[in-house]
């Protein structure tokens, strides 16, 4: 397996708040990590760290091999090749669930617009929403706006996708729907990094789990093996209160 | 004795109909005044917005162009603009008006711009950011359209004060609603009547300003129905 994405002691400050302390981290190609950790414990902030939405104090981000800087690299062009979704979607207001999908391939890609639809059309065929093309997002449910957020960033055809916390922000039994979606996602052979705290999916799902605590990476392991016998205290801890 | 200045139905809608071709034309330039200064004022003052978010540096500039602006009558900026400034450049008295009218108004509409940009949920810029888009490109495609729609309903108003700040034009000698109205006033003696009469065709424009106003907000509402 291929590295994809490669941290190397990376720092975080927010003021004096020291967010995140000599993080190390790699993830392979095809793989699916979780990264788990109560509120406040970094896990969101090193998401962002990943594609730049923060800026690390010091360290390095790898990405295919190649470090990443502000300074040597043209950061729009990295972005492009890591998706992203967010807590709470973002989705485009003003824009409808079809235009959502194909704003950035027509803007950035310089797709053709036939072309950029048609493809958008495929990609939220697949997350469920084909009859919804020419919906505003403020038609849809939470667990349909996520789904929409999946396909936008799908629809940039990522080598890498982010998600933060994506499922923090719905009703629980809209939950289902977007984990499915994910779900399908990871067995298509996307790398996929998540920040969540639904335990379920991370056992079931990601090849690895992370577990942070107080901007540390407390532990790291083979997502069956941590869940079923996790070795550092502090996880064991965790784990007993949210299982 | 009755004195003058009591207030006469009659006379009312007799000077009414006496002076309406009068009013009309007078109507139509304030309206030319007001568009002229609108237009350009909400050019200006996106600009201003624009250079205010940009950078600490000219944030400060446009700071101060928005404080001395807004921090001086309209009456002076348009004899600044009528006196001061057609010594220097040619400048005809309907220009010199309708531009104090702009300048004053764009500071007030920069800053309604800002303020609907800002108001704007951080994470729109970071969707698109996020998707490889550029600040610039982001700003122009995600951000302002939703803000021009936030700020439709306080540039409504502005515009409305615009309007009838255009009647300040009278005091250099522009012959819009209030200038003609001080004139027949003055010759007919009818104060109370010709000031009444010129204050309906202010509501009238006001009225329909307000009309095209909630239609675009009306239209720019799509996504939300």
């Amino acid at each position: 397996m291929s590295e994809m994405i490669r941290v190397e002691k990376l720092n975080k400050s927010f003021g004096d708040l020291h967010v995140l302390k000599d993080i190390d981290l790699e993830v392979y190609e095809n793989e699916v990590v979780c990264l788990i950790g109560a509120s406040g414990s970094g896990k969101s902030t090193l998401l962002r760290c990943l594609n730049f939405l923060e800026v690390k104090d010091d360290g390095k981000v790898i990405f295919a091999g190649d470090t990443i800087e502000l300074k040597t690299h043209n950061i729009n062009e990295v972005r492009q090749k890591v998706g992203m979704v967010f807590q709470h979607f973002n989705l485009f207001p003003h824009k409808t669930v079809l235009q959502n999908v194909t704003e950035a391939p027509i803007m950035v890609r310089k797709i053709d617009r036939k072309q950029a639809e048609e493809d958008g059309k495929k990609l939220l065929d697949k997350v469920g929403l084909g009859d919804k093309y020419n919906v505003y997002p403020g038609k849809l449910s939470g667990g349909q706006k996520q789904r929409v957020a999946i396909a936008r960033a799908l629809a940039m055809k990522p080598d890498i996708m982010l998600f933060d916390e994506p499922t923090s922000a719905l009703d629980p039994e809209l939950v289902g729907e977007v984990l499915e979606t994910m779900k399908q996602l990871a067995r298509e052979g996307m790398t996929m990094i998540v920040v969540t705290h639904e335990m379920g999916f991370a056992r079931e799902v990601a090849d690895r789990t992370v577990y942070m605590h107080d901007g540390r990476i407390v532990e790291t392991g083979d997502s069956k093996d941590f869940f079923a016998n996790p070795k550092e205290k502090r996880t064991q801890e965790f784990l007993s209160k949210v299982l | 004795m009755i004195a003058g200045n009591v207030f006469s139905l009659d006379t009312f809608f007799s000077e009414l109909i006496r002076t309406y071709p009068i009013f009309l034309e007078a109507a139509w330039l304030t309206v030319r005044i007001s568009v002229a200064a609108v237009i350009i004022g909400t050019v200006i003052g996106m600009f201003i917005a624009l250079v205010k978010l940009s950078n600490p540096f000219l944030k400060v500039i446009a700071d101060i162009y928005i404080t001395i602006i807004r921090g001086t009558p309209l009456i002076v900026q348009i004899f600044i603009f009528y006196f001061g400034l057609t010594n220097i450049v040619q400048l005809s008295p309907f220009w010199a008006v309708s531009l104090a009218l702009a300048i004053h108004n764009s500071a007030y509409i920069a800053e309604i711009f800002r303020g609907s940009i800002q108001s704007i949920e951080k994470g729109q810029m970071e969707a698109g950011r996020s998707l490889g888009m550029t600040k610039n490109l982001t700003m122009r495609r995600i951000i302002l359209p939703q803000a021009m729609r936030r700020a439709v309903p306080p540039l409504g108003n502005q515009f409305i004060i615009a309007l009838k700040d255009s009647s300040l034009a009278a005091f250099v000698g522009v012959a819009e609603l209030f200038r003609r109205a001080q004139g027949i006033a003055a010759g007919t003696f009818n104060t109370m009547e010709t000031y009444m009469i010129v204050a309906v065709y202010y509501l009238v424009l006001v009225m329909i300003l307000t009309w095209i106003v909630n239609k675009i907000e009306h239209r720019m509402a799509a996504s939300d129905r």
